[in-house]
């Protein structure tokens, strides 16, 4: 199993789309497969397309904003005593996350496709948020399917996508989360694919959507590979790429433009959800060993038990709290381009309580994860090591838990 | 030697009727009560599809879930499934199983084994709900060689190019998916538009069997009654659901709606 240089990695799967031959496909039920056809016959057309493209980056540049700042954390940077830290604010993004760039993308294809309906899933809800807020922009109707846990978690951004004219459907099957939400969502599109069009809201599902979501958050990779000639004058020597994987768009698009480089100048590293210190329970498929299976009609390491059902997860994060991870990471994985290890839940809420200390940045509960691991191994690097973390996502979303957690003290009112 | 799915079809012709398939998911209420189902039910149905509850089910509506989760609560495993069919042909050796399920069970409990497993404990085809073709092009060879039918799934969205390589490659028995729907779903499409889309499929290869399921009820499946086979499932997961909730005997309660079902087609 080998990446291909020159070729983006979304390209890489073969034509039953798989990468390496072996993780992602199209697992799904005979009457989505036409409708899957068409959007990739859509969208291989449009991403070549110059006047889509000059369409996109209009939206990216105009709506969503850009590019996202990017900063050094000087504080926190003098705090660790090693590499510099830096940080890649993609919560400046319109909404306050990643997101929106996958969200914007499913948007712009529905109208081309004639639709008139959006649907889509989401976790934290951010991509249901990010969905809503696109689909009022262009003029679509939309449905968002999100886990009853979720719901009563992640309320700010529920709110967020009511009052954008959304219809918030609670899935009430399995542990009602994220992994139940992506279910019902594909079974409703099963349902209702000759009228709506269906977002994914990470780079996971069957392969077109895996493509999609990680064709549209590559451009935060591509805004940081600029900043970075811009800061350092090249890409430096030593750069170390920290993000929370949970179904993998944003930690996909913070690293795809550097997939080419020698992983000894630019080491890709994945944060994954260990879940509560104390629980058997976790999030992280990649960092625990789970076995290989098929979750959402794709290939892919996840937790399931030996007779393949899939195991119930754990995590603060209602964002990275999912028993899968995307056919692309398993295959950076396999290919040793990428490094995966886990972060708990307690050394999250560690890591958002020395950030917010030391910096005016809120990482939401998911980029936490990664703080935590960046700053860990930041200690131990040396000074013109750069490293740079993704704060992929807002905290306000998470005002509640950190409240419970931490203490009124740690949240802001805004 | 005539696999039994062939055999079942060619007496419901002999009859004047089409078959009547039934489905149940192994292990619901209970594994002694779902193997007590499947033999009081194979008295008025043809052939039997027994379900393997899988937890992430893309394709399933609320009824099957429901039972789903039900057995899977319950404790059911890969091998209790296999357990549930030779017991039941151990008394009922002609009558056809065909197991449906999700693929990663498969995969997990491995190809090669669970086929294995499929013909050691007697059953006679398989649908696979998220192995469309050609994925599943191998997996349809390797059961062809145990004389396990695969079972292909058409769609209302299944385009005619797409129907005529899938009927190529397929084995004698194949599933018409009667409207775009999870199962179980109520049935938007007229009997007659069914029909009629049904029609258009069985003349690509008309020695095949095809069978429709998908929103199937008492109310309606008389009227579709021209069909080579109709498959009811969310009915009697539901029936099952009703006799728990009012503490009845879903045997005795299933066994009745089958009657009724079968009476219906006749
Ligand atoms: C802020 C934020 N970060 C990360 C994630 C995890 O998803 P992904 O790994 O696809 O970026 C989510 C998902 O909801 C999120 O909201």
């Amino acid at each position: 199993m080998k990446i291909k240089k020159k070729i983006p990695l979304i390209d890489q799967a073969n034509k039953l789309g798989f990468w390496g031959g072996k993780f992602g496909g199209n697992y799904v039920p005979e009457t989505l497969k036409k409708p899957i056809e068409d959007l990739e016959i859509l969208f291989d057309k449009l991403k070549n397309d110059k006047k889509f493209i000059a369409e996109r980056d209009k939206y990216f540049k105009n709506w969503v904003g850009t590019p996202t700042r990017f900063i050094k954390l000087k504080n926190l940077t003098n705090h660790v005593g090693g590499a510099q830290i830096w940080s890649k604010v993609v919560s400046d993004a319109n909404g306050g996350a990643h997101k929106i760039y996958n969200a914007t993308v499913h948007c712009l294809l529905a109208k081309r496709s004639g639709k008139k309906f959006i649907i889509g899933d989401t976790g934290a809800g951010y991509a249901g948020k990010m969905l809503s807020m696109a689909a009022k922009k262009f003029g679509l109707k939309c449905k968002i399917f999100m886990g009853a846990k979720d719901i009563a978690r992640q309320q700010p951004n529920v709110k967020a996508m009511k009052k954008n004219g959304a219809e918030v459907i609670p899935v009430y099957s399995g542990s009602q989360t994220l992994v139940d939400a992506v279910s019902e969502c594909m079974r409703f599109w099963v349902a209702n694919c000759d009228t709506a069009a269906m977002c994914v809201g990470s780079t996971v599902g069957p392969a077109i959507f895996v493509r999609i979501c990680g064709w549209s958050t590559s451009q935060i990779s591509r805004e940081l590979k600029v900043q970075l000639i811009d800061e350092f004058g090249s890409v430096p020597k030593k750069l170390k790429l920290y993000n929370c994987v949970g179904g993998g768009s944003s930690s996909f698009g913070f690293w795809n433009e550097f997939m080419d480089y020698d992983k000894k100048q630019c080491e890709f590293i994945g944060v994954e959800a260990g879940g509560p210190a104390k629980s058997k329970k976790h999030a992280a498929p990649l960092t625990y060993g789970s076995k290989i299976g098929i979750l959402h009609g794709a290939v892919q390491y996840v937790n399931q038990n030996s007779d393949g059902q899939i195991e119930e997860t754990e995590s603060i994060s209602a964002g990275l709290d999912y028993p899968g991870i995307s056919p692309l990471h398993c295959f950076l994985k396999d290919t040793k381009r990428a490094r995966y290890t886990a972060a708990s839940d307690e050394d999250a809420l560690s890591a958002y309580k020395t950030v917010t200390k030391f910096e005016k940045l809120r990482p939401s509960l998911e980029p936490s994860h990664a703080f935590s691991v960046a700053i860990k191994e930041a200690k131990k690097l040396s000074k013109d090591t750069i490293v740079v973390v993704n704060s992929c996502g807002d905290a306000y979303k998470d005002r509640g838990i950190l409240k419970k957690r931490l203490g009124k003290k740690y949240v802001k009112s805004n | 030697m005539l696999n039994p799915i062939s055999h079942a079809f060619r007496k419901a012709k002999q009859e004047n009727r089409a078959a009547l398939l039934t489905y149940t998911v192994a292990g619901d209420s209970s594994k002694k009560q779902s193997l007590e189902i499947l033999k009081s039910i194979s008295a008025n149905a043809d052939i039997l599809e027994v379900g393997i509850p899988h937890n992430t089910p893309v394709a399933d509506g609320s009824q099957i879930q429901t039972s789903a989760y039900r057995a899977i609560k319950n404790g059911i495993k890969m091998n209790d499934i296999f357990k549930i069919i030779k017991d039941f042909k151990k008394s009922n050796k002609n009558k056809p199983i065909i197991l449906m399920g999700y693929f990663n069970m498969i995969l997990q409990y491995g190809e090669k084994k669970f086929l294995n497993k499929c013909n050691s404990s007697g059953v006679n085809g398989l649908i696979v709900v998220d192995l469309p073709w050609p994925e599943n092009k191998d997996f349809a060879k390797k059961c062809k060689k145990k004389s396990i039918y695969f079972i292909q799934l058409l769609s209302p969205t299944t385009t005619k190019r797409r129907l005529k390589k899938i009927i190529r490659d397929s084995h004698p028995m194949n599933y018409f998916i009667s409207m775009l729907s999870t199962t179980g779903g109520k049935l938007k499409v007229s009997p007659n538009d069914i029909l009629k889309n049904y029609n258009k499929i069985k003349k690509i290869d008309p020695k095949k069997e095809i069978v429709i399921g998908f929103g199937i009820t008492e109310k309606t499946i008389g009227k579709l009654k021209s069909a080579d086979g109709l498959v009811v499932g969310s009915a009697i997961c539901k029936e099952i659901s009703k006799s728990l909730k009012h503490r009845q005997n879903p045997v005795i309660n299933v066994s009745k709606l089958v009657k009724k079902l079968k009476s219906k087609i006749l």
